[in-house]
């Protein structure tokens, strides 16, 4: 068998300790998690979790069953297999000595990325996308000289019926 | 109505119908003490706060219902942290309470402050700390809806001082804020329907059956099932007591200290019913040279235990009597045809097993420990609550005492925690006052909760201890003999209390067997005494338990005496 990576959406209770429930249920079974988003819904009383973890199909049911065991949690989607989009983003902060100004623009227009903070020897990029649109801004602009990054894990939601 | 958070959460006990909690008072929790002394609940003063979790466990098993206990915050809750991993992996329902410091200084490190939601997390099926007095009434009603529903388990509520003290305008909760939590109780017709047909068709079917059938009280549907059908029956450890002992149709034990046939019979069966199992290592030892010949059928309430361990031909999530009681109607339309006639190959096969390998010992001139309990059997006619330790007590207590009755054994299967006989003796005592309960230990193991003798007297409790007093750590110190070249670490106990003074210091009988021709004699004055009693019995120093399977072997791979 083969590993495999799925992206989970996971609706739970919006209250204190539920992550750590979560969080602590990878832990104690030696699951993975690759990235893990947490954020509130429309619905105030609910949150949205998308996690993305990776294993052999048994432990991935094993991971929707055991998440699904949890009191406060609502509900959980396997996205994988289904029509769904999927967004990380990133804070490229990036060196931009003014010989490589221009050079760093143009990448920026190419990804269609966005300027978002500026200082004489440095710009800030926003980029969304999905994890191939990470690595090849990160591949351009390592050679110039990435100063720091932050990045989200995947946020994804299934496709509606077109 | 205006009611301080304890008065709430007595009303709510009330209404949930406790009669009993066990407990152990501290200052996060004087005022539910003060509020809990002026009702007519009763409680249970424990030695140490474990204990409290082990005798809410033992009065939930023996009397089919949900366990209570109260302790305070810090080191009363940290205690009780064994207790409660302990109920835990049984899946026993027990609604543990403890005090916490006041919300104010919650984070702080206050006196006597844990996280104990934190600590508990992953050994509870659900844990809440209470932040308003306001939602303890609902929390307090999920809380014993979560523990004894579904796959039961232990529920713990955190409640900060100044929540049980404050006083509010009480309004009864009115529902649960459950979103999600619905077990599945009823299976899918069409898996069953298959399972039917699977049995018509197996020549060599075996039922291994588990806890989980004592949790839904679905013994007599289980045998009603093994009889019409005519499929032998095993059992795991925490499923004795689930199909009468004394059945032709029963194997006995099943993995690492089960029957031969039993286990042989594992390696040779075409159809195996696994009902109210988690496949756990000591039963399924090597788990690809498990079962290799059989179509899996897996029934179980939680689908988490379904396909964890092995892989499953059927997997039916639903509840053992709920599923039997139909799996019995569908197997009544079918012609199952002469089943006697058409297994006749395979109950030989099994008599066979049975007879080139009996469960047997040999009594010579010491006291052979599997002799104690046999006759502990005879005496008790099979009809006394058995609780025990954990080591090599607990597999003879398993292997000799024949249960025909589910809720008559109650050990800490998965745990496997020492020192939870005797405080579960006293839980199981309190809920059947009017049944003989034994607690089968160990030198070794009845040291860990000793203490609680005390309770056990101070609430006028006839509870037995039957001590195998073999000066080791028996059970590990067979693993040395076994596999470590006789080098005995740390297991040998030569430096003993006398038991039987000790018994005295208690206030309880004591009595001590050091001939075999005493055995029958002390059973029958410590049994038949009104009183409090340990009973110690010299026996063989050396002796193992067999059958053996080595950890990590295929079960059909065992060592024989």
């Amino acid at each position: 068998m083969t590993e495999e990576k799925h992206v989970l959406s996971i609706i739970v209770d919006n209250e204190p300790g539920v992550l750590s429930r979560i969080a602590g249920l990878f832990s104690g079974r030696g699951f993975n998690i690759e990235s893990l988003c947490v954020a509130e819904t429309t619905e105030p009383l609910v949150s949205r979790i998308t996690l993305v973890t990776t294993g052999e199909p048994p432990i991935i049911e094993q991971i929707e069953k055991q998440l699904n065991k949890l009191i406060n949690v609502v509900k959980v989607h396997d996205l994988t297999g289904t029509e769904f989009v999927h967004r990380e983003m990133a804070l490229i902060k990036v060196m931009a000595k003014a010989e490589h100004r221009a050079e760093i623009l143009r990448i920026v227009d190419i990804f269609r990325c966005k300027v978002v903070d500026v200082s004489l020897d440095h710009y800030t990029i926003e980029v969304t996308g999905d994890e191939g649109k990470m690595k090849a801004i990160l591949n351009l602009l390592k050679p110039i000289g990435i100063k720091e990054i932050a990045k989200t894990g995947i946020i994804a939601l299934i496709r509606e019926a077109r | 109505m205006k009611l301080t958070g304890a008065q709430i959460m007595m009303k709510v006990l009330k209404e949930e119908g406790v009669d009993t909690i066990f407990g152990y008072p501290g200052g996060a929790v004087i005022d539910i003490y003060d509020e809990l002394e002026r009702t007519d609940i009763r409680h249970i003063l424990v030695r140490q706060e474990a204990c409290a979790v082990h005798a809410a466990d033992g009065y939930a098993r023996a009397g089919g219902r949900t366990g209570v206990c109260l302790v305070t915050s810090g080191p009363g809750a940290t205690n009780t942290v064994t207790g409660i991993a302990s109920a835990y992996m049984d899946s026993i329902p027990v609604v543990i309470f403890t005090g916490q410091v006041p919300t104010h200084l919650i984070g702080n490190d206050a006196f006597q402050e844990v996280d104990t939601v934190g600590i508990t997390r992953p050994c509870t099926k659900h844990n809440y700390l209470v932040k308003r007095t306001e939602d303890l009434a609902r929390i307090i009603k999920e809380a014993f809806l979560i523990a004894s529903s579904g796959r039961p388990g232990p529920v713990l509520i955190d409640i900060p001082k100044n929540v049980s003290a404050n006083t509010i305008d009480y309004k009864a909760p009115k529902k649960n804020k459950l979103k999600s939590y619905k077990p599945t109780y009823s299976p899918n017709v069409k898996q069953l329907q298959r399972v039917a047909e699977m049995i018509k068709d197996s020549q060599k079917p075996l039922i291994f059956a588990g806890g989980g059938v004592i949790l839904s009280k679905a013994s007599k549907e289980l045998t009603e099932l093994a009889r019409k059908a005519q499929i032998p029956l095993t059992a795991s450890l925490m499923g004795l007591g689930g199909f009468p002992g004394t059945d032709p149709l029963w194997l006995g034990m099943i993995g690492m200290h089960g029957t031969y046939r039993s286990n042989m019979s594992t390696g040779e069966c075409d159809l195996m019913i696994g009902i109210g199992v988690r496949f756990d290592d000591r039963v399924t030892g090597k788990t690809d040279a498990f079962a290799p010949k059989a179509k899996i059928v897996h029934i179980d309430i939680d689908p988490t235990s379904i396909r964890k361990n092995i892989p499953v031909t059927v997997p039916v999530v639903g509840d053992c009597k709920i599923t039997l009681a139909l799996l019995n109607k569908l197997l009544d339309k079918e012609d199952l045809g002469d089943l006697k006639k058409k297994r006749k190959k395979w109950f030989d096969q099994i008599d066979h097993w049975k007879s080139t390998s009996p469960q047997t010992y040999n009594q010579k001139d010491v006291i052979k420990p599997q002799y104690v309990v046999d006759k502990l059997y005879e005496l008790t006619k099979g009809e006394a609550i058995i609780t025990t330790e954990v080591g090599q007590n607990q597999m003879w207590a398993a292997q000799y005492y024949h249960f025909d009755k589910p809720n008559h054994f109650i050990t800490s299967g998965g745990l496997g925690c020492m020192g939870f006989g005797l405080p579960a003796a006293i839980g199981a005592q309190l809920a059947c006052p009017d049944k003989l309960v034994v607690d089968v230990a160990g030198d070794g193991s009845i040291q860990m909760n000793i203490q609680e003798m005390t309770t056990a007297i101070q609430c006028g409790l006839p509870v037995k201890v039957v001590i195998l007093n073999n000066g080791h750590l028996g059970m590990v110190r067979q693993w040395q003999q076994l596999f470590f070249d006789k080098r005995y670490a740390a297991t040998c106990l030569d430096c003993a209390p006398d038991f039987v003074k000790l018994a005295e210091a208690y206030g309880a009988v004591g009595l001590r067997a050091t001939k075999p021709e005493e055995v029958v004699p002390v059973l029958k004055k410590g049994l038949f005494s009104k009183k409090t009693v340990i009973m110690d019995f010299v026996v063989e120093k050396e002796e193992c338990v067999y059958p053996m399977v080595p950890a990590g072997a295929p079960v059909t791979e065992m060592l024989l005496v």
